[in-house]
């Protein structure tokens, strides 16, 4: 619980974000730019998961260690990810998300 | 207006204007540049909200690890002063009214829920040693199997984008 901020005010923070974060999802043309865009998402919910935990229960450390596998998550996602747009770049020699709408090559 | 509450104001801010700026900008670096930006102000949200352990986590592994992995392939994929295109105004308009429509509806929902705390509730402190001892625990608040499932995980993920990145023998000619 901290002194003079609700809860509302961070749910709305990350609510905010999540959606900016869905929105360059959709704008966004370039491979790397929508895994940035991913990188927000994650991060909006990790926001969410921590406050759920310090404001509804102190008691447990449930939602530090959901936050704590969901980075690990998001470093082993954004690996693969940057592995698969440098192949994509070897064949193809760009990255925008229009040209790779084939799964064969 | 209490320092609290001034940080609280002054990292949301950053967080949302640095989010809105990383999904515009039209230069790839200066995307990831903002990215980092929002990383380690949202990790300033967890020093306010005291988990330091977790706040440590992030600018180590997010704003340490995985942005420099960013911007290491951004130089390897395209040139730095390469301008993206503006993008089609449909695919514009389905962002922010996708934007539009979330943002009110959750936060709509949000706020008309009433979230209640269980009183009897204690907050205890969170020092490294529960840490270390739910992480590894076996019994009740124990975390033991997925910290290994995620282990797991991370040696998969590494041998994976070993072998999918690595060059293939026959097709030496035609790379890069």
């Amino acid at each position: 619980m901290i002194q003079g901020i609700s809860i509302y005010h961070f749910l709305i923070v990350s609510t905010l974000m999540f959606f900016i974060g869905i929105a360059g999802f959709i704008i966004r043309q370039n491979l790397i730019t929508i895994l940035l865009s991913v990188e927000l998402i994650l991060n909006s919910v990790v926001i969410n998961f921590l406050v759920f935990n310090r404001y509804l229960y102190p008691d447990q450390l449930q939602g530090h260690f959901f936050a704590l596998f969901i980075i690990g998550v998001a470093a082993a996602e954004a690996s693969v990810a940057i592995a698969l747009i440098i192949n994509i770049y070897r064949r193809i020699h760009n990255i925008e998300s229009d040209n790779v709408n084939e799964m064969k090559y | 207006m209490t320092m609290n509450v001034f940080m609280f104001y002054l990292l949301s801010f950053i967080i949302l204007t640095f989010s809105v700026l990383t999904i515009t900008s039209r230069k790839m670096l200066r995307a990831t540049i903002y990215l980092l930006f929002v990383l380690v102000a949202t990790s300033g949200l967890y020093f306010l909200l005291n988990y330091q352990f977790l706040a440590a986590v992030q600018l180590t592994l997010y704003a340490g690890g995985i942005v420099v992995l960013i911007i290491f392939s951004i130089l390897l994929t395209s040139h730095i002063s390469q301008r993206f295109k503006k993008p089609e105004p449909w695919k514009l308009w389905m962002g922010i009214i996708a934007f539009i429509v979330g943002s009110v509806l959750v936060s709509w929902t949000l706020l008309s829920h009433n979230f209640i705390k269980n009183p009897g509730m204690k907050s205890t402190p969170v020092d490294m040693h529960l840490i270390g001892n739910q992480l590894l625990g076996l019994g009740k608040n124990g975390y033991v199997l997925s910290f290994e499932v995620i282990s797991i995980l991370l040696l998969a993920a590494m041998i994976t984008a070993i072998v999918i990145a690595k060059k293939e023998k026959n097709q030496k000619s035609d790379t890069l």
